[in-house]
């Protein structure tokens, strides 16, 4: 990975990335490179194509044009696993979670710690919950493995969708809208998770309409516009005022 | 480097859920256990002969017939589906087990010459190897309820049908089919093997009857893989969130075909018990079963909109239905009264949880 890195070999490349629905074409012509821990914002309006992207990276839908190389490889995702299994983690905007489980019951969704007892494989409860533990308290949030996520608020939901991402070696986390819904102290908690994320030379990339977040963790901040993208630059290069202005079309391109 | 556990976050706005405030304490199930247990003490004093040996004996084997198949549908209820077909399925089921059953006693049937011969006296049918008969009809009886099973789980999993819509169509359809095998007349398990048949469906192990004993084993199965296996876990993200469920990577089409094989199988299983008790196999046997097995899970506290259930529940709903029904024989009520009285029980239920939850 060092190796990787000192090559500067970005860990997620796209290039000429395209999707249609039916006669809507969502998305034209994308390319963009994510190098290892590197945060990059992803910005636009209602409907500017962010979440699409993130959906053909994430796996949840093939794009119809162009390539998704991942650490130098060429990758086809068909399934949001396949995505995983390669270093790509998602927290979506719902969050993706099951409000009658556990909070650790959730963390670790679709990928059970088990413990043989014969032939048998049962949950290992006990591992789960301690495991699940250690990850609320790097997010620093009061959340206990046993309780029922419907009975959580915004935040601890969001602490638990995070958590999920920590479970494997990630690459590259890719947030949709994680501090739309919590609240100040909350955002500012996910913010410093992703700034531990980034130490760890974890790649983010974070879709937010929120400014004062983007320009608070991100490194460079990619603007989309009616499924193209408008601008590629690097954070300490541009100003919220700018961005505003890509995002709602009053200035064309940067 | 034994940390304690809580040591790693300190919680000082999250309080701690008391146990009574979760899990089973805090369930409909409880609820309505509560419920079952005040009612006995009543017929207790209600009536002298409730506690006596036989009418518990009665008790226990009459809602042992339907919680077998209570407990299969419960797993399909969990993931937020619904079975119709599990009353067709009982008598189906049943019918095949007879009929192999009696068909392979019989020489002269195909392939009966494998398993049966004529003792000397030329009337008196001895099976080859006593046993095998009732294995291979008992076999073949599960064996077509999985075939139905497979075939739910792959018109809702697969082809995207309403669980619904589908089991329904499955319900005429396996009813059917019960009626053209047996051509409307139904069947009755004989032959060598009928014997160990009767004795395995309808007998008892000291005073315990066997349904019963089937009953609490497959409970306690259930109650291990629901929450100990990483089946049952996402039987329950199945029912909790079904998208989260398949972004997540839990092999959603999977667990939804199996939930509906269970579900078959548990009916059959029920269906074949059933036949043993009445001694036979009639082409309209367990008719609105369906109905019974729904609404004893859903009094049990299984939510059909999925997400919630378990073997208790489903076992105490079955108890509470079949106790009423006991009760009211035993009081001298009409008996009339007790599907009524069942149709209250089923929203008292369900309107006891609606208020609970919102207190909280």
């Amino acid at each position: 990975m060092m190796t990787a890195a000192a090559a500067g070999q970005p860990v997620l490349e796209l290039t000429g990335i395209g999707k249609e629905f039916g006669a809507i074409r969502a998305l034209h012509d994308i390319d963009m490179q994510v190098a290892p821990g590197e945060v990059v914002g992803l910005m636009g309006d209602n409907g500017a194509g962010k979440s699409t992207l993130v959906k053909i990276i994430a796996g949840n839908f093939p794009a119809n044009h162009g390539e998704i190389r991942f650490e130098g490889n060429a990758v086809h995702f068909y399934r949001p696993i396949d995505a995983r299994a390669v270093g790509i983690e998602v927290v979506y905007q719902d969050l993706a979670l099951a409000d009658n489980l556990t909070a650790a019951a959730n963390v670790f969704l679709g990928r059970e710690l088990k413990r043989k007892f014969g032939p048998l494989s049962l949950l290992d409860h006990k591992a789960m919950a301690a495991r699940a533990l250690e990850l609320f308290g790097e997010l620093r949030s009061e959340t206990r493995p046993h309780n029922l996520v419907k009975q959580m608020s915004g935040g601890q939901r969001q602490a638990v969708a995070i958590a999920r991402t920590r479970l494997s070696n990630a690459k590259i986390v890719l947030m949709d809208e994680p501090t739309a819904a919590i609240s100040v102290r909350q955002v500012e908690q996910v913010l410093s998770l992703i700034h531990r994320l980034k130490e760890q030379g974890v790649a983010v990339m974070l879709i937010s309409h929120r400014m004062p977040d983007v320009f608070a963790v991100c490194d460079r901040v990619i603007v989309l516009r009616r499924g193209e993208k408008r601008a590629d630059k690097p954070i300490r290069d541009t100003s919220p005022e700018e961005v505003t202005a890509l995002i709602t079309g009053a200035k064309e391109a940067a | 480097m034994s940390v304690p556990i809580e040591s790693l976050v300190s919680f000082s706005n999250v309080g701690v859920t008391r146990w009574w405030q979760r899990s089973i304490f805090a369930s409909q199930t409880a609820y309505v256990t509560l419920a079952l247990l005040l009612l006995l003490v009543v017929m207790h004093f209600a009536s002298p002969y409730f506690f006596t040996e036989g009418n518990m004996q009665n008790v226990a084997k009459n809602f042992s017939f339907i919680a077998i198949a209570t407990l299969g549908i419960t797993f399909v209820i969990i993931t937020g589906g619904i079975d119709l077909s599990v009353g067709s399925m009982m008598c189906f089921s049943a019918m095949v087990t007879s009929m192999v059953m009696s068909g392979l006693s019989t020489p002269g049937m195909p392939g009966a010459s494998l398993f049966v011969h004529l003792a000397a006296d030329d009337k008196t049918v001895l099976a080859n190897v006593p046993g095998l008969i009732l294995v291979i009809s008992i076999l073949a009886g599960l064996v077509a309820a999985l075939i139905v099973g497979l075939i739910n789980g792959f018109c809702i999993a697969m082809l995207g049908l309403s669980p619904f819509v589908t089991t329904l169509g499955m319900l005429s359809i396996v009813r059917g089919l019960a009626y053209v095998i047996s051509n409307g007349r139904g069947s009755f398990p004989g032959g060598p093997d009928a014997e160990y048949f009767y004795m395995l469906t309808s007998g008892d192990v000291g005073g315990i009857p066997a349904p019963f004993i089937y009953l609490m084993i497959l409970a306690l199965v259930m109650a291990v893989v629901l929450h100990h296996t990483a089946f049952g876990r996402h039987v329950f993200a199945l029912g909790g969130n079904e998208h989260a469920a398949e972004l997540t990577g839990i092999p959603v089409v999977r667990v939804k075909i199996q939930v509906y094989v269970i579900c078959a199988l548990a009916a059959g299983l029920q269906g074949i018990i059933i036949s043993g008790w009445l001694g036979s196999a009639p082409a309209n046997m367990a008719t609105s079963y369906e109905l019974n097995v729904i609404a004893a899970a859903v009094i049990g506290g299984a939510n059909l909109a999925g997400g919630i259930g378990g073997p208790l529940g489903a076992i105490v709903g079955c108890v509470l239905l079949e106790v009423i029904r006991n009760g009211l024989v035993l009081a001298q009520v009409n008996s009339y009264w007790q599907q009524t009285l069942v149709g209250v029980i089923i929203i008292l239920a369900v309107l006891v949880d609606r208020i609970r939850s919102r207190m909280i």
